[in-house]
């Protein structure tokens, strides 16, 4: 049941999206993020969606898998959506009803939010699925090492999201455990109001609390037993280095900027959805 | 009064990377008041296998009776089976959360729509029955000591009443003495109250000194079923699955390899003490 929850989970699986170094796959990720943001025109998106496609096909990832990473986002995608929508005045009005209007772009910009924020959520996955906590975290660490000149703890950051992130699968199976157990002692957990199913989360909430606190503290215990420090003066057993690949999925990446800039800058007219 | 499985298979995460044969084809009946154990290595499917006995997972193929009701079948009751099949999990002790331990005990039995006095009338009964003591009654579970924690929990599950009881492991991370009182308060229900119990252990010793039947599981399949002697007879094939008998069977073997006149089949130190007595005597 809930382990169904898939966003920010590894999927393993052989192909070079795997084996690319995990500081392409954030850098990458972070400008396809930007790529979404400073275009809006239905070229653009194309480009994008194409981009987003072949990626997907070469990580060998399913589709389906990565798009039931989009459900915990439903809600909040729906709230934004129809707000948009009702609440944008400006543009040429097509359709009142009481004291809610559409005008064209309300549409317009409902429009890209949805898609915005879908392939905001689909390619921060893919990162995910194709990167295991421990590279990712190596990752980040690497690409935000610059800012330890400005006094900010990169390596300890790096090792909270790690620990986190390493957590998230851990913490759903204790749930799905501990849910079970309720539920085989007659917990109601699917019916009734909110109310009633707000209180009936309490058996799961309170278990499950104390047992991340137990894990915790043994995570701390066992780190603290091998002299864990922090980063100064540590080294890496397996430092991360550049590969051929590498270059090439940067000269993609790059590549696929400039074609969005260019459509942003040089396509005249601007090419709305609606 | 039984459960039988009839062709079971479950498969974890179906269309997934993590796609996994759970279970594989399994045929079994257990009628009521048989104390069966289950064994097998660690990933065998014993845990998946128990957690269909009260429908919390759902076959992915066969079907499943209880009583001789399909479970699966339209408008089955599954709250009802699921007071009727009560399962205690592996460290039952995560589970508590009331303000103390009466509360806690009275979760089941609330659930299943019984009035306050009822409920406390049925959890007083529970507690004693796994010997839990009376003065820690209004302490916060969280204050317990690991066995006493797991003494609750486990009254947890039978202040429901149930016909049926599933225990997963429940003596792993206990000490000695904890062990054998849990397990021979289980033993002592089994008698006095007809109550069916499947007990899933790591320890061929309890196995063998508790239970009628074993059923081993191997890979998602059952791979053995029958009376303990039998099972343990077949050691070197269990050997091969990462499971053995029981020590003392072992010993009975190097006795006889070693001349001694001993039938080789004691599963308990008991028996094998008179065996050895009585090849004396002869």
């Amino acid at each position: 049941m809930i382990r169904d929850i898939t966003i920010g989970q590894y999927y393993p699986a052989r192909s070079v999206i795997h084996r690319l170094d995990p500081r392409v796959k954030i850098i990458c990720t972070l400008l396809f993020l930007i790529s979404l943001f400073i275009q809006r025109s239905i070229l653009g998106y194309l480009i994008a969606t194409i981009f987003l496609g072949m990626v997907i096909y070469t990580s060998r990832v399913p589709l389906k898998y990565i798009l039931k990473g989009l459900k915990p986002i439903i809600m909040l995608l729906l709230v934004t959506v129809l707000f948009t929508l009702f609440l944008t005045r400006e543009g040429e009005e097509l359709f009142h009803f009481w004291i809610f209007n559409i005008t064209d772009k309300g549409l317009n910009i409902s429009a890209y939010t949805a898609i915005r924020l879908i392939y905001l959520i689909m390619g921060s996955s893919i990162m995910t699925f194709t990167t295991t906590p421990n590279a990712l975290t190596d990752g980040i660490e690497r690409v935000l090492h610059p800012l330890n000149r400005v006094k900010v703890p990169v390596h300890e950051v790096a090792m909270m999201m790690s620990i986190a992130l390493r957590f998230i699968p851990i913490l759903l199976e204790e749930t799905d455990k501990i849910m079970k157990a309720q539920i085989a002692r007659g917990a109601d957990l699917e019916s009734g109001n909110m109310i009633q199913r707000v209180k009936a989360m309490i058996p799961v909430l309170v278990p499950l609390f104390v047992s991340a606190f137990r894990r915790a503290n043994d995570l701390a215990l066992a780190m603290e037993a091998r002299c864990y420090r922090g980063g100064e003066g540590r080294t890496k057993m397996k430092p991360l280095v550049y590969r051929a690949k590498d270059y090439l999925a940067y000269a993609v990446i790059v590549l696929y900027m400039m074609l969005i800039f260019f459509v942003g800058r040089f396509v005249p007219f601007h090419i709305w959805i609606f | 009064m039984s459960i039988k499985l009839e062709h079971l298979n479950y498969v974890y995460s179906p269309g997934t990377a993590y796609e996994k044969q759970a279970l594989k084809d399994i045929n079994l009946e257990i009628p009521q008041g048989e104390f069966v154990g289950i064994i097998g290595h660690t990933g065998s499917g014993k845990s998946t296998l128990i957690q269909h006995f009260n429908g919390l997972l759902k076959a992915s193929g066969g079907a499943l009776y209880y009583n001789g009701e399909n479970i699966y079948g339209d408008g089955y009751n599954m709250k009802q089976l699921r007071s009727q099949v009560g399962l205690v999990f592996q460290y039952p002790e995560h589970q508590l959360f009331e303000v103390d331990v009466l509360s806690d005990v009275c979760f089941g039995p609330k659930n299943q729509g019984l009035s306050s006095e009822e409920c406390e009338k049925r959890a007083r009964e529970a507690l004693e029955l796994v010997g839990f003591p009376e003065k820690y009654y209004r302490q916060s579970p969280f204050e317990l000591s690991g066995g006493q924690k797991r003494r609750a929990a486990i009254a947890g599950v039978l202040a429901m009443r149930p016909s049926v009881l599933v225990l997963d492991e429940p003596t792993a991370g206990l000490d000695p003495k904890g062990r054998d009182d849990i397990l021979n308060q289980v033993e002592h229900l089994h008698k006095n109250t007809n109550m069916t119990v499947i007990l899933v252990s790591h320890s061929m010793e309890d196995i063998a000194r508790y239970v009628d039947r074993i059923i081993v599981m191997n890979q998602g399949e059952k791979m053995f079923d029958g009376k303990p002697k039998k099972v343990f007879s077949h050691y070197r094939d269990l050997e091969k699955v990462g499971l053995a008998a029981p020590r003392v069977t072992y010993i009975m073997h190097a006795l006889k390899a070693r001349g001694m006149n001993v039938r080789t089949d004691a599963t308990t130190v008991e028996e094998a003490a008179k065996e050895i007595i009585r090849s004396f005597h002869d």
